[in-house]
């Protein structure tokens, strides 16, 4: 989330050549050196696995044989047939849980950005806290919440509410726990603050006079909101929206705490072909084409909502 | 009625708000529970037991331990590392910038399973024991690029021209970057390794896949879901919020103070 907190880059004056060659050659050397153990970890501990993991994926082999790169590419084609409905559900709530973060989240940030006045430091705090009780946990309250004897179902199921969500298929049998509604909600609540504090932190850069200005010039409430402040708050929203979607895509804690074998999703699985069943060459292949998917919807997606500069 | 559509963006807010502290209401308030069988999940009677004894089942506190004394580890891995690169993307100027910057930006822009699985293929290529060191080499990794980001906010909106008054003065290099530079950019840092703290801490998805047969706290909670959960985890839980509340507190106290005493 700190990566939007980041005020855009103060012009830099330009270097040239000559200044360059000005600097002596133990100083010029400097910024290598101190770049060099992190970078190295990086291309070690980050680049170099996915290498591994490349060749993995065209592996065959098993176990106790051991494995052999044979450029065996069927596997990604078995994978995806095999799993695509893993992964057609992977995306699909995190895309939901994403939509609901957004709906969620922008009247928070709204109101801690314009409205707290001298409460804001408290909301914030408010916003930031529950983050210090470990995830885990928070998520297994949600067990508690949505259980079936529970005050939430039982409201839901008065108000007739879980009727509707049964038909759309979102409950079953008047339960909330192990549907996908669950998970959804697990998962809207687990990165809600990773959307509120981009969203927040590009609201308050907004000059309140411009509200003033839109009023003064006729425009009600919500032509205000959506001509001067959506517009304006637009980093926030796609920086709020990428660092849900992309760790949503791939959890696998909400989809195994709070879902059932009809909700799981993609990390769910390659977690199990990884540690439980061991077939390294499905589990690695089935990571990359995560990679791969998620990838192309963030590039898509920045280029669509033309802030390349983002990143 | 009236006032409600009136104030309709704090009635929102104030509801998700609810909804974010929710779980950790009752959290709290499970923690005084006596539960009947293995899972905490329903309410049956007050009780004072697990609060008494926080330790009390076996591997816990253990687990605390390990996860703590990762998280520290990976803190000052991944401080040390992380200033160091921001230092040099911000100050200097050299080839190979833009991929450095997409180097540092990728792990984040990656859902981790996918950096978990990875690393999980490369550390069985290698042949290496799964447990506390590929655990903290693995976190040293994800949170380098987060504190990369934090300290270079701060270098950033640093100005050149007070390190260029401390040489003026005949300050040496060394003593301009510790007394000058390195105060400066102190927030920097410190927002830099808690955030790196936190999130070892934390982290549960990278550390299931390369831990081996070690168990962090995350882990525990995790293993602990479906054998049986001890109200102790409530326990840790509401301990771990309210200190955290408390400090924040502190900080804003320590602060006030600081800004009376500053203004004559």
């Amino acid at each position: 989330m700190t990566a939007t907190a980041a005020p855009p880059a103060p012009p830099t004056p330009p270097v040239t050549d000559a200044a360059v060659r000005k600097v002596p050659r133990r100083k010029r050397l400097v910024p290598y050196w101190l770049l060099l153990p992190g970078i190295l970890w990086l291309l070690v501990f980050f680049a170099l696995p996915m290498v591994y993991q490349a060749s993995t994926s065209v592996q065959t082999g098993s176990l106790e044989k051991g494995f052999e790169v044979t450029w065996h590419f069927q596997t990604y084609w078995d994978a995806l047939q095999e799993y695509y409905p893993q992964f057609v559900r992977s995306l699909l709530y995190a895309g939901t849980a994403t939509v609901l973060c957004l709906l969620l989240g922008y009247p928070l940030a709204y109101l801690i950005a314009f409205k707290a006045g001298r409460w804001r430091n408290l909301l914030l705090v408010l916003v930031i806290a529950p983050f210090f009780t470990s995830f885990l946990i928070r998520t297994l309250a949600w067990k508690t919440i949505l259980a079936d004897d529970g005050a939430v179902v039982g409201a839901l199921d008065t108000l007739r509410v879980l009727d509707v969500t049964s038909w759309l298929g979102w409950t079953a049998d008047d339960r909330v726990l192990a549907t996908p509604m669950a998970v959804v909600c697990g998962l809207t609540y687990n990165f809600l603050p990773f959307m509120i504090l981009p969203l927040y932190t590009s609201l308050e850069r907004i000059d309140g006079r411009l509200h003033e200005a839109a009023g003064d010039l006729y425009a009600r409430p919500l032509t205000t909101l959506r001509k001067v402040t959506v517009p304006l708050s637009m980093p926030g929203i796609v920086s709020g929206t990428l660092l849900t979607f992309i760790p949503a895509s791939g959890d696998y804690v909400n989809a195994e705490l709070l879902g059932s074998t009809d909700t799981k999703m993609v990390g769910s699985v390659i977690q199990s072909q990884f540690l439980r069943v061991l077939d390294y060459p499905t589990a690695a292949a089935l990571s990359f084409i995560l990679m791969a998917v998620v990838l192309v919807v963030v590039t898509v997606y920045i280029r669509r909502s033309g802030t390349e500069d983002l990143v | 009625m009236r006032w409600i559509r009136r104030n309709v963006v704090v009635v929102a807010g104030l509801l998700t708000l609810a909804y974010m502290i929710l779980p950790n209401l009752v959290v709290m308030v499970f923690s005084f529970n006596k539960p009947k069988g293995r899972f905490n999940y329903a309410w049956q009677t007050f009780s004072l037991d697990a609060w008494k004894d926080p330790c009390g089942v076996a591997d816990l506190c253990g687990s605390l331990t390990l996860s703590f004394q990762i998280a520290v580890w990976a803190t000052i891995g991944a401080t040390v590392l992380g200033t160091m690169i921001a230092f040099a993307l911000v100050r200097y100027r050299f080839r190979a910038r833009g991929a450095i910057n997409s180097l540092i930006f990728l792990p984040m822009a990656m859902p981790e399973v996918v950096m978990a699985a990875s690393l999980l293929t490369l550390f069985l290529n290698m042949g290496a024991e799964l447990g506390f060191w590929t655990v903290l080499i693995a976190h040293i990794m994800f949170c380098l690029s987060f504190v990369v980001t934090a300290v270079k906010a701060r270098v950033m909106s640093m100005d050149p021209k007070l390190e260029e008054a401390a040489r003026d003065l005949y300050a040496g290099p060394v003593q301009t970057f510790v007394r000058v530079t390195l105060p400066i950019a102190a927030p920097g840092i410190a927002a830099g390794a808690l955030l790196a703290f936190a999130l070892s801490f934390d982290d549960f998805i990278i550390t299931n896949f390369n831990a081996g047969s070690s168990v962090t706290f995350p882990m525990f909670v995790w293993g602990s879901a479906q054998r049986g959960t001890p109200v102790q985890i409530n326990v840790i839980g509401t301990a771990m919020f309210a200190v955290a509340v408390l400090m924040v507190i502190g900080g804003q106290l320590v602060g006030n103070r600081r800004k009376k005493a500053a203004t004559p």
